[in-house]
């Protein structure tokens, strides 16, 4: 058992390894085929059916990124100059915009991929929307949460109305918000797939609409420190783009390794399944005298969330 | 009416397709015209080649199919206009306020009409998940599309029904100036805030009528989605309503509510047929 398994109780290690699984010999597989080694040991597990296709760069990319987010805040903090109005307070548009830029980015291009799977009906389609819109909900909550800190810092309060690029997000999270609810709230896989591709497909058309009529709504109260890149000066503007693509290839590494686990954890329920049958063909040819109890084995897969 | 009128209304819903000629529905009267007029459609709609009725066929025997529903049943439209005059009463009480104008009284009524509507999106679908009506009309030859168009127009029905009561106890209740000077412009933009509530709601009610916790979905997901159509209608209506010298509306309040109804109906289209497969 690994170190971090030991130090947690039981009974919250089974609940974060979900109600599906008991706890048993199999959870020790299941930490182990999680994370970033899952490559590794996949490959070095006997049996194991194919490498994880996600999996292919997921290393280089895990060392790219910190440094990248580290590049673009050091830019940030000591290449950019200070602004003249708010000063040291305009840092936090070099989380900020990256975070909302990418988070629009990726609510848009879960919709595409959406289509796809309505396109190809290919399940893989289907998760990697899952992954893209879930990351960048994550995402969406960091830009409202950093936004909602400038608008502290410069307005005196923590929420403003007259900044339509915060507004629009609060209501596409909100949106977005009740992606994960719908999907679940599906008991048939191929169904819950097509339902969440539809919302996603609409919510992705409904970003920039939204996006426009809010714009159109906001009365601009207060002028508008950076309304576009176009006046901003260069360092500001290369700063912004470093911390742009650093914030992309986070959003990357943040999804491979969603869908990497994804499938992994398919593939151990594969492997799952298999060892059942195997165990139950063995026990029904009649060789065992004590039948062994059911939670000795491999636990019986329920897939109600097989389409996550 | 009682409900349990409504529920076998909602059962008969299959013999709406035409291929289902053969069953005949309880309680169809040979005296009611329009049952007589469709079960004769239906007869003569079946010979030996079957040629699958067109697009507004399609329409209008779903369209008539829900209107008769409701006028046997007397489910969403009574109870959604009673809703809107009850929260007329809340507002009246929440805001300790005699009489309103201007921007609040536009959004009091947009709220009202959003929060009347979404009773009526809940409401949209259910028959037809719970008696099989999804089943029959997908055995039939017909445009899945067909069912948007009419369901849509269904709801936008309703919510005209709906503003013929809010909007006049709107005026009496709540609203400050007359509602005279408003009334060319103001029926307009309600009515093309309709159009959009019409074609999100069907969209938003087919998608949450399949799951577990529909009455919850159906509300979360229709109501960001419908904060565009509140933004135009509640603009484009609050300077009819002030008290004095009221004027037209800005002329992009109205655009733009068009332009989102066009955008989302396109959108609508696009995905809809993807809900009705199986």
């Amino acid at each position: 058992m690994s170190p971090a398994a030991a130090m947690t109780p039981p009974a919250f290690r089974a609940a974060r390894e979900g109600a599906d699984q008991i706890p048993g010999q199999a959870r020790k597989t299941t930490l182990h085929a999680r994370g970033r080694k899952t490559a590794l040991h996949a490959r070095g597990h006997q049996g194991a059916p194919a490498p994880n296709p996600y999996a292919r760069g997921l290393r280089a990319l895990t060392l790219a990124t910190p440094l990248a987010m580290a590049i673009a805040l050091g830019m940030g903090f000591f290449y950019a100059p200070l602004e003249a109005e708010q000063g040291f307070l305009q840092k936090i548009f070099y989380v900020h915009v990256p975070l909302a830029v990418v988070a629009l980015c990726g609510f848009v291009l879960g919709g595409l991929l959406a289509i796809v799977y309505l396109r190809t009906r290919d399940p893989r389609w289907d998760m990697r929307s899952y992954v893209v819109i879930h990351i960048s909900l994550i995402f969406a909550v960091g830009t409202l949460l950093t936004g909602s800190i400038w608008a502290k810092g410069s307005w005196g309060h923590w929420w403003v109305w007259s900044e339509p690029t915060l507004v629009s997000f609060l209501i596409i999270f909100l949106l977005y918000a009740t992606y994960q609810p719908l999907r679940f709230a599906i008991e048939d896989p191929e169904r819950q797939a097509r339902y969440a591709a539809v919302f996603a497909i609409t919510a992705g058309a409904f970003v920039p609409m939204n996006y426009i009529a809010v714009n159109l709504s906001t009365a601009y109260v207060h002028p508008r420190v950076f309304g576009s890149t176009s006046n901003l000066p260069g360092s500001m503007a290369l700063t912004l783009l470093v911390s742009v693509i650093a914030m992309a290839l986070l959003f990357t590494t943040l999804c491979k390794y969603e869908l990497t686990a994804k499938h992994t954890r398919f593939q151990l329920r594969a492997l799952r399944r298999r060892l059942l049958e195997a165990g139950e063909a063995a026990s029904s040819r009649g060789a065992l005298v004590s039948p062994t109890p059911p939670t000795a084995g491999a636990p019986a897969p329920t897939l109600h969330r097989s389409g996550a | 009416m009682s409900a349990a009128t409504g529920h076998d209304a909602g059962r008969a819903e299959p013999a709406d397709d035409p291929t289902a000629t053969t069953t005949t529905p309880g309680d169809l009267r040979a005296d009611d015209p329009v049952a007589a007029a469709r079960s004769a459609g239906a007869h003569t709609a079946s010979p030996t080649p079957p040629r699958p009725p067109g697009f507004a066929a399609t329409v209008a025997a779903v369209l008539r199919k829900e209107l008769l529903l409701e006028l046997r049943t007397l489910e969403s439209v009574p109870g959604m206009a009673l809703f809107a005059v009850t929260v007329f009463v809340v507002f009246h009480f929440a805001l300790n306020r005699n009489g309103v104008n201007g921007d609040e009284a536009a959004g009091i009524l947009w709220v009202t009409l959003l929060l009347a509507a979404l009773l009526g999106i809940n409401r949209l679908f259910v028959l037809d998940a719970a008696d099989g009506g999804f089943d029959g009309y997908l055995l039939a030859p017909v445009s899945r599309s067909a069912m948007l168009l009419a369901k849509a127009l269904t709801l936008l029905i309703y919510l005209v029904l709906l503003e013929l009561v809010a909007v006049p106890a709107f005026a009496l209740l709540l609203l400050e100036p007359s509602l005279g000077p408003a009334l060319p412009d103001l029926p307009l933009i309600l009515l093309l805030g309709d159009v959009g509530v019409a074609l999100i709601g069907t969209l938003v009610a087919a998608l949450a009528v399949q799951t577990r916790a529909r009455d919850l979905l159906g509300p979360l997901l229709a109501l960001p989605l419908l904060v565009p159509v509140v933004i135009g209608g509640a603009r484009a209506s609050a300077p009819l309503l002030v008290l004095s010298h009221p004027t037209g509306p800005q002329p992009r309040w109205p655009v733009a509510l068009g332009l989102y109804d066009l955008l989302f109906g396109l959108v609508a289209y696009a995905v809809f047929d993807f809900l009705l497969e199986d």
